[in-house]
């Protein structure tokens, strides 16, 4: 499966530190374009720290320090001139529990948009909700409630809504950060349905604890332990012939 | 729709991204506006409180020579020569009579001694404006002052001495006195009846009705003026209980139904602070329910409670408006001996002599603030140690 | 025998005799502990029973002697009242002595007397609102017998002074009939009121804002606390500071802009109590403001907003109900403030939109009134009672609106 592979993120020795606790030790990766990528690993090893430095989140995180670089299409996106606010609207990200703002369905999806000055509102900006609710499989269900609280939807669909409004700023890549950890089984099973239409359009990157989703879902898998990348390749391999013990051990159920 | 590759990297690209993040630095200006002007004030108040206050820690002296005639025993006019009478203080000049009782043999002897001025001197001495003292008696203190016959101490009758018609010989002394009477009383009511209250809704009621309607009273006692509270103590502790108006026994039980509802709510943060493992550990033990909350919640309570205790009390120092109503602005020269004597409090001595017009007055309400100034915050800067220091053993 | 002397006998009786009821108790207590007779309870709370039953009888008999020389139905001389305490207390210690036997549970009695009077402390502050309430209501109910209610609410002339004439019995129809229309003093509140919050919710918002948003753990709790110093401050300082320096400073200011203000003006009163209500708007704001979400915050940033723009669209939104809170509590504490306008505002009520005229307040007039040297009957002095009404009536709708609009806040996000 591996054809004329484009990278759209490159990782080079990032290094990352809570105050003075080093949290990730000279991370190299690359994540290639239209692809799904996972991270897997124990608890506290590091995988959601590495996904939020790919959006620049963790610059919201006092005493949080950086070193190394990460390239977006060959652009540090750490260099002093970077505007992280831009850089957000090229890197999406949903989170783990479902946040949608207290405002209806309709301001939710077409909150960025607006700010960021992509369409007026009006009959562009409905195609636009519509079109980022339909993307996000959500359509149906919400077409006739729009302008009700997205709050008041079920888990599931607010967590589709939340990856509708990140679709509708039209991102290249999308962060995942568990997306599915407080789902249940149903509403998961869409949320993965869900990522194998959008690699299409989007590259993904997503972190999670249960490995037969990350089997399921993604092209390409990245093992962490204790701050170190152990192993990364493609899901196949990882999961049939990892090369590494550790990861071996993990994959197995042996620890973790 | 189409959205630049990569414009991340220019920053200030275009004109909308360049108006939003003007509006974002902006924003965060008016943050910093808004506690500049806030800190600014606090800079400004303290200076201003402290410029008029310091002048009142001293007090103009004059040197004259005092004559202890037997006349002087009946007319104290007489002690000095006529033209200083209106120089020196008639606080001073009054005394003599008594002095002189007290000690017959200083009788028919002179003394060059310094004395206290009166309190238009003093103001004229220290160039305040509005100072009031008359024209000739100006010159005949710039004459004083060219022999070197006018000093300027430390104030210590402001710290000796009771209320006075007089500015120079105004104190704070018999205010303060009434204020430690007044709060011990407003402690010893408020502190154990809201203690008690916080632990029965804490530990022991049960989620009913009467609870609700106990908690919901709590909060709004909290939110109601301390001027009604007056208007309570006027009606239910003067009028219908015979309480002594004016009386620091009055004024304690006004304040400490003022108080209540701060202590409660604070007791029952710090309750609620103690984690419920305690609480099983202790009933898993065998301890009944009264032995679990005093043996092992309340003393781990203990530095919240008395935290919330010390900034009520702090609260209750300070307030004036539901004192007035009681009458806690009378007049006082003297410290009182018993809660139902007439008191004042110092910040209902405060009000009183900004009420004042001469000038020497002005100064002491400074100086007066400043006094009740150092005790609050001293108050509230020990009740955060005690809960800074509290945090760290938990 | 004064009422000193009888509280001084009453306890130099009362505690001593209760550490011998106390040793007495356990003392038999222990007693009875020998060998294979054990006690239901610790030897102590036995001690404490009997400590329990002296005090309650006579702290009951002098109670209610005292209830009833209140209502001057009943007076008693002192020794007897003295008497009579203390037998009760001897009648109950003699009755707990009996009471004591291996199988008692003084444990039970104890913790069950200890939790009434637990409870008995609880519904003294329910106590307190009803001596509010009364004594506010009763006081009213009198005056409004004198002047009808509807001149009262609607009048715009305040002209009490010929009150006590009639009050002395000496009014004759020479005399103009005191007027007590409350509108121009109602409106000395709402304006000083108003400039009061728009000095505290900008500048208690904003600061919040920062705080929470912007400033770094350490410097937050820096300036929280600095912030807070300006609500610790006695308003009767404050009122000091707006009568003597701020108040000619406006003066002065405004003259030289070619406006003549008056050095009872509401500005300086306004300005210095909005600083003073700073803190209270700035720290609610800042509780609901840090109990919105991070996910919330998470959420925005992630789809490209500036900080502004997070904090603007999806933070204050979300906080609002609990800011409109704050700002109702805040506002309740102005119309409440007592010493500022006591000492910085004028006693005239003044019907004008001009916040450079001297104008009066609620709180100004109760104090006024009570503070004269007029009879505690005349409607000059009740009328303190009515203005306290409507003072607590607009204080608790206030405070039962925000507690409602943040019950909401609290039930969306926890």
């Amino acid at each position: 499966m591996s054809t004329n592979l484009e990278t759209k993120i490159s990782i080079r020795d990032l290094k990352l530190w809570y105050g003075s606790y080093e949290a990730l030790h000279g991370i190299d990766l690359d994540i290639y374009s239209g692809k799904v990528t996972a991270f897997i690993g124990p608890s506290g090893c590091g995988k959601s720290t590495f996904l939020r430095t790919l959006n620049r989140m963790n610059d919201r995180i006092q005493g949080c320090k950086v070193e190394g670089k990460i390239l977006l299409e060959g652009n540090d996106i750490y260099a002093p001139q970077v505007d992280v606010v831009q850089l957000r609207t090229h890197v999406g990200m949903v989170f783990q529990k479902p946040n949608p703002f207290p405002k209806s369905i309709y301001e939710n999806v077409a909150y960025a948009p607006r700010i960021h000055g992509m369409v007026q509102d009006g009959p562009e900006m409905d195609e636009l909700v519509e079109t980022a609710l339909k993307k996000a499989s959500i359509w149906n269900e919400v077409k006739d409630k729009l302008h009700q609280p997205g709050t008041a939807l079920s888990g599931g669909q607010q967590q589709r809504l939340c990856i509708a409004r990140t679709i509708a700023v039209q991102p290249d890549v999308i962060l995942m950060d568990e997306p599915c950890s407080a789902l249940d089984p149903i509403a998961t099973a869409k949320i993965e349905e869900l990522m194998d239409e959008l690699k299409q359009e989007y590259t993904i990157v997503i972190v999670t604890h249960n490995m037969q989703q990350a089997a399921r879902v993604s092209d390409y898998t990245a093992y962490f332990y204790l701050g170190d990348l152990i192993e990364f390749g493609e899901t196949q391999q990882i999961f049939t012939a990892p090369s590494n013990k550790k990861t071996e051990d993990y994959i197995t159920g042996r620890f973790g | 729709m189409n959205k630049e590759a990569n414009n991340f990297l220019h920053q200030g690209a275009n004109p909308r991204k360049r108006k939003r993040e003007r509006a974002d630095t902006r924003f965060r200006w008016y943050g910093l506006i808004a506690l500049g002007l806030a800190l600014s004030f606090l800079v400004f108040f303290f200076v201003d409180i402290i410029g008029q206050a310091l002048p009142a820690f001293k007090q103009t002296e004059v040197l004259v020579s005092v004559n202890y005639t037997e006349e002087a025993k009946s007319n104290y006019n007489r002690a000095v020569e006529h033209k200083l009478t209106h120089i020196v203080s008639r606080a001073w000049l009054r005394t003599i009579p008594a002095y002189l009782e007290a000690h017959p043999e200083a009788v028919g002897t002179s003394h060059d001694e310094w004395v206290p001025a009166d309190s238009r001197v003093d103001q004229y001495v220290k160039k305040h404006e509005g100072h009031g003292l008359k024209s000739k008696y100006q010159k005949e203190v710039d004459a004083l002052q060219q022999e070197g016959k006018v000093r300027s101490s430390f104030n210590i009758a402001f710290f000796e001495t009771g209320d006075s018609k007089m500015p120079e010989n105004a104190g704070i002394l018999a205010a303060a006195v009434g204020s430690v009477f007044t709060l011990l009383i407003t402690m010893l009511v408020a502190v154990p009846i809201g203690v008690m209250t916080a632990i029965y809704l804490e530990e022991f009621a049960t989620d009913n009705r009467f609870t609700r309607l106990i908690e919901v009273n709590i909060n709004n006692l909290a939110a109601i003026p301390s001027i009604l509270y007056g208007l309570l103590g006027l009606a239910i502790f003067i009028s219908f209980m015979g309480v002594p108006r004016s009386s620091a026994l009055a004024g304690g039980l006004t304040l400490a139904l003022m108080t209540l509802p701060l202590i409660i709510i604070a007791t029952r943060a710090a309750l609620r602070a103690v984690p419920e493992s305690i609480r099983e550990a202790a009933y898993g033990l065998g301890a009944s329910s009264l032995q679990t909350v005093w043996h092992h919640v309340l003393p781990l309570a203990m530095p919240g409670i008395l935290t919330g205790s010390i900034i009520g009390l702090a609260q209750a120092m300070g307030e004036t408006a539901p004192l007035i109503i009681v009458g806690m602005m009378a007049y006082i020269p003297e410290p009182p001996s018993s809660i139902l004597e007439a008191t004042t409090v110092l910040p209902a001595q405060v009000y009183t002599w900004s009420t004042e017009s001469m000038h020497g007055y002005i100064e002491r309400t400074a100086a007066g603030i400043l006094v009740l100034l150092t005790v609050l915050l001293s108050l509230n800067a020990m009740a955060v140690r005690l809960r800074n220091r509290s945090e760290k053993t938990w | 025998m004064t009422t000193a002397d009888l509280f001084l006998w009453f306890f130099a009786g009362l505690i001593p005799l209760a550490a011998m009821a106390f040793w007495l108790a356990r003392g038999r207590a222990m007693a009875i502990e020998t060998g294979d007779v054990r006690l239901h309870s610790r030897p102590g709370f036995y001690g404490w029973f009997s400590v329990i039953w002296l005090a309650l009888p006579a702290i009951a008999v002098s109670f209610a002697f005292s209830v009833l020389h209140m209502f001057g139905l009943f007076t008693v001389p002192g020794p007897m009242l003295l008497a009579a305490t203390f037998a009760a207390g001897g009648a109950g210690l003699w009755f707990s002595l009996g009471q004591i036997k291996a199988e008692f549970r003084a444990r039970q009695a104890v913790e069950k007397v200890m939790r009434g009077l637990l409870l008995t402390a609880a519904t003294i502050s329910i106590l307190t609102t009803i001596g509010i309430v009364l004594s506010v209501i009763f006081e009213s109910i009198r005056f409004f017998k004198v002047i009808p209610i509807w001149d009262f609410i609607t009048g715009t002339q305040w002209q009490p002074d010929t009150a006590f004439l009639i009050g002395a019995g000496r009014a004759d129809e020479h005399v103009a009939p005191p007027l007590f229309g409350s509108v121009p003093i109602f409106a000395g509140t709402f304006m000083i009121t108003l400039i009061a919050m728009l000095v505290a919710v900008p500048v208690g918002l904003f600061s919040a804002i920062y705080m929470s948003e912007y400033a770094s753990h350490k410097a937050r709790g820096r300036l929280k606390p600095m912030l807070e110093i300006l609500a610790g401050i006695p308003t009767v300082v404050y009122g000091f500071f707006a009568a003597i320096t701020v108040s000619p400073m406006i003066v002065e200011i405004a003259h030289s802009f070619g406006y003549e203000a008056a050095y009872t003006n509401a500005l300086a009163p306004g300005l210095i109590m909005g600083i003073m209500i700073i803190p209270f708007m700035s720290s609610l704001s800042d509780d609901v403001i840090r109990a919105v979400p991070e996910s919330l915050r998470d959420g925005a940033l992630a789809l490209g907003t500036t900080k502004a723009e997070t904090i603007r669209h999806i933070v204050l939104p979300a906080a609002f109900p609990g800011i409109v809170s704050a700002f109702l509590l805040a506002v309740s504490r102005a119309i409440g403030e007592t010493m500022i306008v006591v000492m910085a505002a004028g006693l005239r009520p003044n019907l004008t939109m001009n916040p450079l005229e001297g104008m009066t307040t609620v709180t100004v007039k109760i104090v006024e009134a009570l503070t004269g040297d007029q009879e505690f009957d005349s409607a000059f002095t009740l009328s303190a009672f009515a203005l306290g009404l409507v003072l607590l009536i607009a204080t608790l709708i206030l405070n039962i609106i925000s507690t409602i609009v943040v019950r909401k806040f609290r039930q969306r996000y926890e």
